[in-house]
């Protein structure tokens, strides 16, 4: 069997199971594959000889049978998840050295359920930016390419999306405060689901707003999300925000069957100057899963239009504080410092060379949002508004609605550098519909469902229930079977 | 709302960063396009609505008062830019 890196998680386990192949062959194959791609940027630290390790041992649980779903499969693991004895430095200066000396829960999880890590991945610096941009790595670069441009495959979550849609390896960890793992998901054309805020734990994943981040899967077809989520979510008593609720299989609820379910289209999701080529692939999505038996309703989601400029007082204000970690005494960089300088010139110096620009504007807004005077007039008007954000989408779904479908994202990829001289704000409004859906703690995927007239995949957002993942994961499974979309980068790197 | 440069300044030294005098002008300007942009808010009738505290109604839980970790010195000093006999090390704090 050739070209093993290709394969699915689906696909290499019943491989794996059925002796066909073994967690080192597909290993290898993913390593050799990661060894040719430095032209992507995904993969920023590479733990080949780790790798091999954890698939030596994969082979010998998989041999002693009994193992289970994810034994053996290769991760890519985004680098904002602290990993014990490897690099984790949340693409960011200040944390350059930094080994933690604990690993993550979530991969934790995954190494306990037999997965092999063949890797960190690139990402905006503290996953902050959309496009991959502000990472100290430099950039991901998206494996789709249509003209002589290198595109972005979008971000936080970049090197995520690039190493799974380029085939570097089978599945990856993502990481979603205001859009990260849907929105790269849709540029690279991948599936990518953020669970419930609460499902996974945030335990050791280096924190940027937290009460937005969750973590999740990003993968090649929603089967894979399912099997590789259920690895991932659990409750953990490190951390007081998770939630402690049984996981189901949600690989055994997918069954394509969504006849009788209610799926909203949100009309203030209709934005103006919307391309016209997203705009039909919206329409046409209702029509796929209309024709699978669901019955397609409008509905309101009146404060839609506020969901940005909360996002950008509460994300900032959450920053501004988890950030203040960096100071140059625990971990990470410290600043050289001149005679005479004290504890102040300390923590500004190492500060103002840790973290780059967008880190530093938005550590700066948050603490000008939080600051005595302002805090009534930005943060509490930003949580009230958020309130209402949430009480959208409960009205909803009190009426009976069991998912929302909206685009996933404005435009398809766009190049690397188009944006550098816009106003941060421009590139704020690619989140403009996958925001709302961290600010209410929902459950969204994205699912590719076509390609633009260039050739750039296109994806579609679906929401859903609060903790109904395993509904959410069989909708996006129809519109999956639907979209039929098989569609696959060309190897240029 | 308008920004200054010596509101700039000050938010800067707040957030313990520091930003040359040049830098500064820029700056404020970035933080009135950002504030622009958030101040749509001011447009949402929140009387009466409780901000928002916790996205999913949950109650802390509750555990034994017991020590379950600690004496781990060695490994909460690997990472320190700066550690000697056994604490973190900073310049002079007190004269």
């Amino acid at each position: 069997m050739s070209d093993l890196n290709k394969l699915t998680i689906a696909e290499a386990r019943d491989h794996l199971r059925a002796k066909e192949i073994t967690a080192q062959e597909l290993t290898q194959s993913c390593l050799s594959a990661i060894d040719g791609a430095d032209a992507l940027g995904a993969f920023v630290h590479k733990t080949h000889d780790l790798a091999m390790t954890q698939a030596q041992a994969a082979d010998d649980r998989l041999a002693a049978g009994d193992a289970p779903d994810m034994c053996g499969i290769p991760l890519g693991i985004k680098d904002l998840f602290c990993t014990k004895g490897v690099d984790s430095q949340a693409a960011s200066r200040i944390l350059q050295g930094f080994k933690p000396e604990y690993e993550s829960t979530v991969s934790q999880k995954l190494l306990d359920a037999g997965t092999i890590m063949l890797g960190k991945l690139n990402m905006d610096e503290f996953a902050m930016g959309s496009s991959n941009e502000t990472s100290v790595y430099g950039n991901a670069v998206n494996p789709w390419k249509v003209d002589d441009r290198a595109l972005t495959p979008g971000g936080s979550s970049g090197g995520s999306a690039s190493a799974v849609a380029a085939d570097l390896c089978l599945a990856a960890t993502g990481t979603d405060t205001g859009g990260s793992i849907r929105q790269p998901a849709a540029f690279t054309g991948i599936v990518g689901i953020k669970p419930t805020y609460g499902r996974c734990s945030r335990w050791g994943v280096v924190a940027f707003a937290s009460s937005l981040d969750q973590a999740g899967p990003m993968t090649k077809t929603v089967r894979d999300s399912a099997i590789m989520l259920e690895a991932m979510c659990g409750h953990d008593p490190k951390d007081s925000t998770s939630a402690d609720l049984p996981v189901p299989n949600f690989e055994a609820m997918l069954t394509g069957d969504i006849r009788g379910k209610k799926i909203g289209i949100p009309k203030e999701y209709r934005m103006d100057a919307m391309p016209a080529e997203i705009e039909a692939l919206w329409s046409q999505g209702a029509d796929m899963l209309r024709d699978a038996g669901a019955e397609i309703v409008d509905i309101s989601l009146p404060h839609t239009k506020y969901a940005l400029p909360a996002y950008y007082v509460i994300a900032p204000a959450e920053a501004s504080s988890n950030l203040a970690r960096y100071d140059g005494v625990r971990f990470g960089h410290r600043a050289s410092l001149a005679a005479g300088d004290g504890i102040t010139e300390m923590y500004e110096k190492t500060r103002a060379e840790g973290f780059g620009p967008e880190v530093q504007r938005r550590i700066m807004i948050g603490t000008y949002v939080l600051s005595a005077g302002f805090y009534d007039a930005y943060y509490n008007r930003a949580r009230r508004v958020r309130t209402l954000i949430k009480k959208d989408f409960e009205d909803v779904f009190a009426n009976g609605v069991d998912a929302i479908l909206t685009p996933a994202t404005p435009s398809a990829a766009f190049g690397l550098g188009e944006m550098t001289d816009a106003d941060p704000v421009q590139m704020y409004l690619n989140d403009v519909f996958t925001v709302t859906v961290n600010l209410a703690g929902l459950p969204g995927i994205s699912v590719p469902t076509g390609l633009d007239s260039a050739g750039l995949p296109l994806g579609l957002q679906l929401i859903g229930r609060p903790w109904e993942e395993g509904d959410l994961l069989n909708t996006a499974y129809a519109l999956e079977q639907a979209a039929g979309f098989v569609a696959k980068p060309q190897k240029w790197w | 709302m308008s920004i200054t440069t010596e509101t700039a300044a000050k938010v800067a030294k707040l957030a313990r960063i520091r930003v040359e005098d040049d830098a500064l002008p820029a700056l404020a300007q970035e933080f009135n396009n950002i504030l622009g942009f958030i101040e749509q808010l001011n447009e949402v009738d929140v009387e009466g609505v409780e901000p928002m505290t916790s996205v999913t109604p949950q109650r802390l839980k509750r555990r034994v008062d017991d020590v379950t970790d600690g004496s781990q010195q060695d490994k909460v000093l690997k990472n320190a830019p700066d550690a000697r006999e056994g604490f973190f090390a900073v310049p002079k704090v007190v004269e």
